[in-house]
């Protein structure tokens, strides 16, 4: 028959490599990962060491990717700047999904007028331009780090709701759901201990696609003065602090930190890709 | 023979599978025959019918030969294959709903075929496909041809279906499972539409072939004329329908008739030991020896081939009365008769 | 005469269609499975016969009717009856009810939980129910895993690793550990390949006799539930047109549509065109 002609198949499929890109992604992220970690054993000079004499210097032996306008080191400065740059999302990620998985099921789970209104949250949420909704938290309750992860996290949370909402009301149809409730199992414990975990490949891979936007508005904010600020290390801001050089025709100071920023960015897009892809059929 | 295949050999790329998809089949339909395939998952039975339309498994490796009508499918040219495709031979499905598109009408799906293969107007497709609908006894055929699937019950649905398959005047009709989604009674209703269908062609002079896939040994031994079943990717038995329930041959075919509960008797169905074999099970000898209760040391390392009795030669292309069942213990019974 | 293990009267549900009004999917049902006892439920798509396996395990509240379980009346869900305080005495009632009645579904495919192994499963169910603890739970899962002729092998495998006979047994094993009063099997032979229906079969046959629980066995198959009920009730459009011991109902029927049915069921010398006839006997009716 057909289906076990398939199911014969697959083992074929899954011996197959990964494609090359994703391994090179993957490859880039983990490289990432550990300068973050190593940074105070890798990087050649202290991020904030001030040397003026070498203010805006290009590529050297001393600073390979040159200096900024107060003299400090491109790459300390990257490599450290690494280390919020990768955290700050992640935190973010973490406030939005305990958010949104738990609107998701929630409004799955109980349907009605439960359904109904969180819908309509996330709809308004949707409608509302991300940033605009960022920008005006930041107004209410000041900026800085904490205020734009806090903020991004309640602007993702509608998505990652809908996102669970959907796979939950598919999931939710399925007996061995019913099976739990006729066995007697209360609905918050179904939920937590059987429907979720079950979902937990699917979301962790949106997540994964998530994380490189994460890391991209954060940057954003930073850059807008919205977000990290001095005497922080931090991509975006690095950005920042780094265009004014690019009129005196100094373009490391501000191509170092972006280019981090979209190496990083696309990588995380390659591999949560194929993660979701994966994640969300493995069964 | 319309329909006749010879020694059959479907292989996957080594390390897909422990053993053949399909080994040695033979198989024949005649004009007119309504022919059963009988098995359970992983047999090989679907395989096989489509084989029939050069449907292969991807990277598979292919011995034998398919006949339709005197031509060999695994041998056509591209062009001659979809004329083969789209007119000579017919396949329905078992779930009508995957074979339509939603969006479309009926009328639309029953007159795309009789414009683009037979050429036919617009018009004369409107025409001849409200006929047909009428013909698979669609009450009010008209408002029929303007509904969307999903405005009709599957029963109704596999009419539709059995209408479109039947437009092209196929020579050939492969039904894969196709009343087996259908209620009983539905069911039942189906299999006397084809059965008419079948008598009409065959009062025309243009017989109709059908092989008609099922896993329901006692649904193919009631409705058609010769079953095979098939075990392991092997035809195991073949022989004329109405002597299956009466005189199974081969230890599979009578452990399918005995697990199978009946209306008749009282007796308890007696399952079969284990499991139907999957892909990667591998085998030296007879394929049905772990579940077999009358296997011997000897079956371990016989290899199977079909053994012919009461007459014919034992393809199934020979006298009707005939068959041939793979089992080594009824090689030793005709050898000593002999 | 022994007391009836479930007593069902006057099942009644209905539901809102999409473009207004309302379709009666079971219309004032009852009947009653003697203990130890064993009743068929047969019927065609839309017959209603799903709808009233959902009921008896609550997983859909019927609109009327009362169903009692050796004697007990099933607790009223939350509307109309009254609802119990507080969650501890809540999460008793449940289970006390998972306890009443139990369920198999048709596709073991969906019905278990892809992420538990099958000694996962039945701990799980065995946990929530707390009556075994420790090395006594693990002991009970080794004598649920032997009841269905699961091996060492299975014990350990997620459903994903297991055929669908093996699934199946799992599901009734799981269904069997809240030591349930009466078991439902909707259609629970139906997806296997025939060899393994059989087996499934007289598993149950075994099933009933070692444990004496109830069975209603919900099936489209005539002939299957010829040979493991005691009793029959056949379903058209929601009601319940005939009832009786199956060998009466099957072998001399009174009503046309089961008439119908047994037309359909192919035998030797099997004319499908009788099926025909008898349906438009019926509509002309």
């Amino acid at each position: 028959m057909t289906t076990v002609t398939a199911g014969a198949l697959a083992p074929v499929r899954g011996r197959a490599r990964r494609p090359v890109p994703v391994m090179i992604a993957g490859g880039f992220l983990a490289l990432v990962v550990v300068a973050a970690v190593c940074a105070p054993l890798i990087a050649p000079h202290a991020p904030d060491a001030v040397d003026l004499s070498a203010s805006l210097a290009g590529t050297t032996s001393q600073h390979p990717l040159g200096t900024d306008a107060s003299g400090q080191d491109l790459l300390s400065r990257v490599l450290y700047g690494a280390r919020s740059s990768l955290l700050a999302p992640l935190a973010l990620l973490a406030l939005a999904a305990l958010l949104g998985v738990t609107m998701g099921t929630v409004a799955a789970w109980r349907g009605g007028w439960v359904d109904t209104l969180l819908s309509r949250v996330t709809d308004v949420m949707y409608a509302f331009p991300g940033l605009l909704f960022v920008v005006l938290v930041i107004a209410v309750f000041g900026d800085g780090l904490t205020t734009s992860i806090i903020a991004l996290g309640l602007a993702y949370a509608p998505t990652i709701a809908r996102y669970t909402r959907s796979l939950a009301l598919a999931e939710r149809s399925k007996p061995y759901i019913d099976a739990y409730r006729v066995q007697g199992m209360s609905g918050t414990r179904i939920c937590v201990r059987h429907l979720v975990p079950n979902l937990a490949g699917a979301i962790v891979g949106y997540l994964v696609v998530l994380f490189g936007e994460g890391l991209m508005s954060l940057a954003t904010l930073s850059y807008l003065g919205f977000g990290a600020g001095s005497p922080s290390i931090d991509w975006g801001l690095m950005v920042q602090e780094g265009q004014d050089a690019v009129v005196q025709g100094a373009l490391l100071p501000a191509l170092v930190p972006g280019t981090a920023i979209a190496a990083v960015v696309v990588a995380f897009n390659i591999v949560g890709v194929r993660v979701s892809d994966r994640l969300g059929k493995g069964r | 023979m319309l329909l006749d295949i010879e020694d059959l050999t479907i292989e996957l790329p080594p390390g897909a599978a422990a053993r053949p998809m399909l080994a040695e089949v033979s198989l024949g339909v005649g004009r007119g025959e309504v022919v059963g395939l009988v098995g359970e998952s992983g047999s090989g039975k679907s395989t096989t019918a489509r084989a029939v339309l050069r449907m292969l498994p991807e990277g598979a490796r292919t011995s034998g030969s398919v006949w339709v009508d005197g031509e060999d499918v695994l041998a056509m040219d591209p062009a001659r294959l979809r004329r083969h495709r789209s007119r000579t031979v017919s396949m329905i499905f078992q779930d009508p709903r995957s074979a339509m598109n939603p969006v479309r009408r009926i009328g639309d799906f029953l007159t795309d075929p009789l414009t683009r293969v037979l050429g036919l107007s617009r018009r004369d497709a409107v025409a001849k496909a409200t006929e047909l609908l009428a013909s698979v006894g669609l009450s009010d055929p008209e408002r029929r041809m303007r509904q969307r699937p999903h405005e009709l019950s599957g029963g109704m649905l596999q009419r539709v279906v059995i209408a479109a398959a039947l437009s092209t005047e196929p020579d050939l009709l492969l039904a894969d499972e196709a009343t087996s989604a259908l209620d009983a009674t539905t069911q039942a209703e189906v299999l006397a539409l084809l059965r008419g269908v079948q008598e009409e062609r065959r009062r025309a002079g243009s017989g109709l072939g059908t092989l008609f896939i099922t896993h329901d040994l006692p649904l193919a031994a009631a409705y058609c004329d010769r079953v095979y079943v098939m075990y392991a990717g092997r035809v195991v038995e073949q022989q004329p329908a109405r002597r299956l329930f009466a005189d199974p041959k081969h230890p599979y075919t009578r452990g399918l008739l005995e697990c199978s509960p009946s209306l008749e008797d009282d007796r308890e169905p007696r399952p079969i030991p284990g499991r139907p074999p999957s892909l990667s099970d591998a085998f030296t000898g007879c394929p049905f020896l772990p579940r077999c209760a009358r296997a011997e040391a000897e079956c371990e390392s016989w290899a199977p081939v079909a053994v012919p009795f009461g007459g014919g030669d034992g393809d199934g292309d020979g006298p009707e009365e005939g068959g041939s069942a793979a089992c080594r213990r009824l090689e030793l019974v005709s050898r000593s008769s002999a | 005469m022994t007391e009836p293990a479930l007593v069902v009267e006057g099942l009644r549900k209905s539901y809102a269609l999409p473009g207004g009004g309302r379709t009666t999917a079971v219309d004032d049902v009852s009947f009653s499975v003697p203990a130890g006892g064993s009743l068929g439920i047969v019927g065609e798509s839309g017959s209603g016969k799903t709808t009233v396996a959902r009921i008896l395990v609550d997983l859909v509240r019927p609109d009327a009717g009362t169903i009692t379980v050796n004697g007990r009346e099933r607790t009223p869900g939350r509307r109309g009856g009254v609802r119990p305080l507080g969650p501890g005495a809540r999460r008793a009632a449940r289970l006390g009810r998972a306890r009443e009645i139990q369920i198999v579904f048709q596709d073991p495919y969906v019905s278990l939980d892809p992420r538990l192994t099958a000694r996962q499963c039945l701990h799980t169910a065995l946990r929530l129910h707390g009556r075994y603890e420790g090395q006594a739970a693990a002991a009970r899962i080794g004598e649920l895993l032997d009841q269905v002729g699961l091996g060492k092998r299975e014990a350990d495998a997620r459903p994903r690793g297991l055929s669908g006979g093996q699934r199946q047994r799992l599901a009734i094993a799981r269904a069997l550990a809240v030591e349930p009063e009466v078991l439902v099997l909707d259609e629970a032979v139906a997806a296997l390949d025939v060899s393994i229906q059989a087996q499934i079969l007289r598993l149950l046959a075994d099933i009933r006799r070692e444990t004496g629980v109830a069975l209603i066995f919900v099936s489209h198959d005539l002939a299957v539930v010829r040979h493991i009920t005691d009793d029959t009730l056949v379903m058209r459009r929601g009601r319940a047109v005939e009832t009786g011991p199956t060998a009466r109902v099957l072998d001399s029927p009174e009503d046309p549509y089961t008439r119908l049915l047994l037309s359909s069921v192919p035998h030797d010398g099997w004319d499908p065109a009788e099926t025909v006839r008898l349906r438009a006997e019926l509509a002309g009716l």
